[in-house]
């Protein structure tokens, strides 16, 4: 290994294909590889097409979600995100067909349609999403039949879900089949319309930690409504009414991207990008916000907002940034949006980004992202532990940000740590969620237990 | 049966699954063999869907490559990808035992893993490395199964005929790293040479080092596994295996080495048979620590028993932990309600009868099930207390009944690598852990309860 990975001038791949995928910050366009399927062997750290829809999808509370497929898929994705309800807790729960080894030889759609009929009699949801998976994709299924003549039965809206995991190992893929699934769901049904009203829609924003409802007071304060989240605290009913939005503000772009478009098309709407994450994007947002309604009344009390929030964390986040200054950091996220966000937020803390990477970036964004960094910080598609640790060690980094299988790997490394993914269960969003932030980054960053891991190194076993 | 209510799962849909896909099982056998690396054949997600199931158990880096099929491989094949998986991961790795286990998407392709192996290691000249694949499609069993399969498929892979030796066969189902240090600590108390199989006890609970280790130092060496066959005797602890998944029976049958199986040692009982076997002639004596460590016990258990006679426990969870935990719980006067397993298993009814026989509540026994029938039978039951793994947190959340966390996975509290359940040490862990969750429920609710009783409702 040492062989491979020793060489600390350049950042280097530890496998030699996946050279491409790795850059040098700096204003220059970055030529790097994203979007290409991950390399067999590389220990990727993705996930898989039905994972991206089910994340996506999670969030919409009164839905059921029932996973077509063995058991497997199910089981890892049962509670998966923090996302929280106001109202029902249907979405928690995890429905599997659990097909065996016979619908496997003789085909699954009879179970399907059991389970189907089985959930309706317990349950009466509003809707129940059936996402295909890796064998039900690929004996052939077909749950776009069984889903129309499900509905049809029921007069409820059983979507079908096209997420076959081998469709491909970048999320985004499956955020695309639930986009397509909440298209299907929200577009009225014929004779029926929705009547366009003053409210916005709020796409790609999940309720983590209570993000959604933060963000609505926000709002309301401002004399704007949200009309539905896109998914966070969702129901079924209130995504129909989507169409009656005037305005949708789109955060997660890399799953949203294709609604927002979508919406436009088919009703009309506008869309704005918004980014809530960080006192500075916070700003920007409601400001832009504003702007699009136009309506000197609401920026006047956006400005009250602005300013008042902003001067209550200047002071907290000053007493951060005395602590961080000068720090380290590394982000490793699945999003591109939520790396940008990251590296904005700290930076107003003062803090160097030596290494940025994502699962799922387009060459834009990675262009973006190298725009905002200096030429020394590294930036990596598609990483594995191999290379995240030769950059974590090389680059001196202090704290990671990322997700749970990055945590153990910053840990062992004797690196702080800043859980920024979908089962976290702090609200990170708005001018509070910055202070939030901050804070984690300092408990984590100065805490004193790294002294001691520094000083006591532990026996080598083995 | 006798003694028990069976109820398998009358409805098709699974809601709130009990149970973990097959190939996770293997992951944490080969976890346990020395130098060794893992290959998921099959679509990117479950390898890290696998990854992410252990790194919130263990707090530890646990790597799975993938040979990451796409569509197009799911129609023209995989072996490509997996040649190149298996070239990527020698060059990053280093790793001299390669398993590589099936998923449901290679298993329903319907890949021939022997001849691609055979043509990879036929193209590459290979020295010095061992491919040892392992079909665990989960559409035919769960993480159990997967579990025994793989080191099942590692003992077949290494065992060689032997010149007899001194040295056990110790073979653990899948338990604790603690459990596996302390049933070690037990084995060398009392002087007994022994090689135990799967030894993830290092390997997934790594002490701080400064570093990430890719492959970590640690588990069973090859070596060891190959002079297996000419041990006295097996020591498995798993009663309630298969036949055809047992590497203890597949020691016996190819090489005529005893089978002794016991079972997990949780509960004075339990332990007394561990510690008896080891004590037979030529196995080792018993040492005064574990008579203190037993003494400890049962002093603990004279103290504890009236509180423990409140227990209405459900115990869910591998076919193996259940049996074991339902002997220690019965043991203790606080026999369970409702007994419950993801798995479906052969020999756990016959098992149970006579551990419930002289119980008064007869228990529903459920297997194959989710957690949507544990909840309705937990409260038809009136259960007030559960033991398991992560899985039954909505038992607390909805219905008030606390989890003693005991098994796979535990990814709502620290910890799960280090949770102790064998041995006299380990028993006295878990039944104060047990009894302590009952007087925590009850220092919190009697008063109320009384009064309501007594006061509110006769006024």
């Amino acid at each position: 290994m040492e062989d491979l990975c020793a060489v600390p001038s350049a950042p280097d791949a530890c496998i030699s294909e996946r050279q491409n995928s790795i850059a040098s910050g700096g204003k220059n366009k970055t030529g790097i590889h994203c979007t290409d399927d991950s390399l067999a062997g590389s220990v990727s750290q993705r996930a898989c097409v039905f994972c991206g829809a089910r994340v996506v999808l999670n969030p919409v509370t009164d839905a059921v979600h029932l996973v077509h497929g063995p058991i497997g898929c199910a089981t890892y994705t049962w509670d998966i995100r923090g996302s929280l309800s106001s109202g029902s807790e249907m979405y928690r729960n995890s429905f599997s067909t659990d097909m065996k080894e016979h619908d496997v030889v003789f085909g699954g759609e009879k179970k399907l349609v059991a389970c189907i009929d089985e959930i309706v009699e317990k349950y009466h949801p509003p809707a129940i999403f059936v996402y295909a998976t890796c064998v039900s994709g690929m004996i052939g299924d077909d749950i776009i039949a069984v889903s129309k003549a499900a509905s049809a039965r029921y007069g409820i809206d059983v979507v079908p879900v096209e997420s076959s995991g081998f469709i491909s190992g970048n999320k985004v893929v499956g955020y695309r089949a639930a986009a397509e699934a909440l298209m299907k769901l929200i577009t009225p049904k014929d004779g029926e319309s929705v009547e366009k009203t003053r409210k916005l829609n709020f796409l790609g924003e999940y309720n983590l930690g209570g993000e959604t409802w933060l963000i609505r007071n926000y709002l309301a304060e401002m004399g704007i409504e949200i009309n539905v989240a896109f998914t966070g605290d969702s129901t079924v009913a209130a995504l129909k009414q989507a169409p009656g939005a005037c305005l949708n503000i789109v955060q997660c772009t890399g799953s949203m991207h294709w609604v927002a478009a979508n919406l436009e098309k088919k009703f009309g709407t506008p869309s704005m990008s918004v980014n809530f994450f960080g006192a500075e994007n916070t700003t920007e947002s409601l400001r832009r916000i504003a702007a699009f309604y136009d309506d000197p009344a609401i920026t006047r009390r956006t400005e009250v907002l602005v300013a008042r929030e902003t001067e209550r964390i200047r002071l907290v986040i000053q007493r951060y940034r005395k602590k961080l200054a000068g720090k380290r950091a590394a982000i490793y996220v699945g999003g591109a949006y939520k790396a940008v966000a990251i590296i904005r937020q700290l930076r107003e803390l003062g803090m160097e980004i030596v290494l940025t990477g994502t699962q799922t970036g387009k060459k834009e964004e990675y262009d973006d992202i190298s725009g905002m960094l200096d030429k020394n910080a590294v930036i990596i598609d598609d990483a594995n532990p191999a290379e995240l640790e030769k950059f974590l060690i090389e680059k001196r980094v202090d704290v990671m940000a990322g997700g749970v299988k990055e945590r153990v790997l910053a840990y062992k490394l004797g690196i702080g740590f800043v859980d920024h993914n979908h089962d976290r269960k702090e609200c990170l969003a708005g001018f509070e969620g910055s202070v939030t932030f901050a804070h984690e980054v300092y408990v984590t960053t100065c805490s004193p237990v790294w002294k001691q891991l520094e000083l006591t190194l532990a026996p080598e076993v083995g | 049966m006798d003694g028990t209510h069976q109820t398998g799962r009358a409805r098709q849909v699974n809601e709130n699954q009990c149970q973990m896909c097959m190939p996770l099982g293997g992951v944490i056998a080969f976890k346990g063999i020395e130098n060794a690396m893992v290959i998921s054949h099959g679509s990117q997600g479950c390898s890290t869907y696998m990854r992410l199931a252990n790194v919130e158990h263990f707090n530890e880096p646990v790597d799975i490559a993938s040979s990451g099929l796409n569509e197009k491989q799911t129609i023209y094949g995989g072996e490509t990808n997996l040649k190149k998986a298996i070239d990527n991961v020698l060059r990053v790795y280093q790793s001299n035992v390669l398993g590589i286990l099936t998923t449901c998407l290679s298993e329903t392709m319907g890949e021939d893993l022997d001849r691609i192996i055979a043509s990879y290691a036929k193209e590459r000249n290979l020295v010095g490395l061992d491919i040892i694949p392992v079909p665990t499609p989960s559409y035919s069993g769960s993480h159990t199964d997967g579990f025994w399969a793989a080191t099942r498929a590692v003992i077949a892979r290494y065992a060689r005929p032997t010149e007899k030796h001194h040295r056990i066969n110790v073979i653990i189902p899948h338990i604790s790293p603690a459990d596996i240090r302390e049933i070690k600590r037990i084995l060398g108390m009392a002087g007994v040479e022994y090689t135990l199989v799967p030894d993830y006890s290092v390997t997934l609970d790594r002490p701080y080092g400064g570093r990430y280790q890719k492959v970590p130092p640690g588990g069973t060496r090859t070596e060891d596994i190959a002079r297996m066959p000419g041990a006295p005797l097996t020591l498995q602890f798993g009663l309630t295996c298969p036949d055809i998944l047992s590497p203890g029976r597949f020691l016996e049958e190819h090489f005529g080495v005893p089978l002794v199986n016991l079972p997990l040692p949780i509960g004075v009982e339990a332990v007394d048979r561990f510690v008896d076997t080891l004590r037979k002639p030529g196995h080792g004596v018993v040492p005064d620590q574990l008579a203190l460590e037993r003494g400890w016990l049962l002093d603990a258990m004279a103290d504890s028993h009236k509180y423990n006679a409140e227990g209405r426990p459900v115990i869910y969870g591998e076919p193996e932990l259940v049996y074991a935990f339902t002997r220690v719980c019965t043991e203790n006067g606080a026999p369970p309600v409702v007994i419950a397993s993801g798995t479906k298993n052969s020999r756990l009814v016959g098992l149970l009868v006579p551990v419930l026989a002289d119980v008064e509540d007869t228990p529903v026994l459920l297997e194959e099930t989710d957690f949507a029938t544990i909840d309705e039978a937990a409260v038809l039951a009136g259960v007030n207390i559960a033991v398991g793994h992560s899985g039954g947190k909505f038992l607390t959340e909805r219905r008030g009944i606390p989890v003693v966390r005991v098994g796979f996975p535990v990814h709502d509290r620290t910890g799960g690598q280090r949770i102790l359940s064998v041995g006299y040490a380990g028993t006295l862990s878990f039944l104060d852990r047990f009894t302590n969750t009952l007087l925590e429920a009850k220092y919190a609710s009697y008063r109320t309860e009384i009064k309501e009783r007594l006061l509110t409702r006769s006024c």
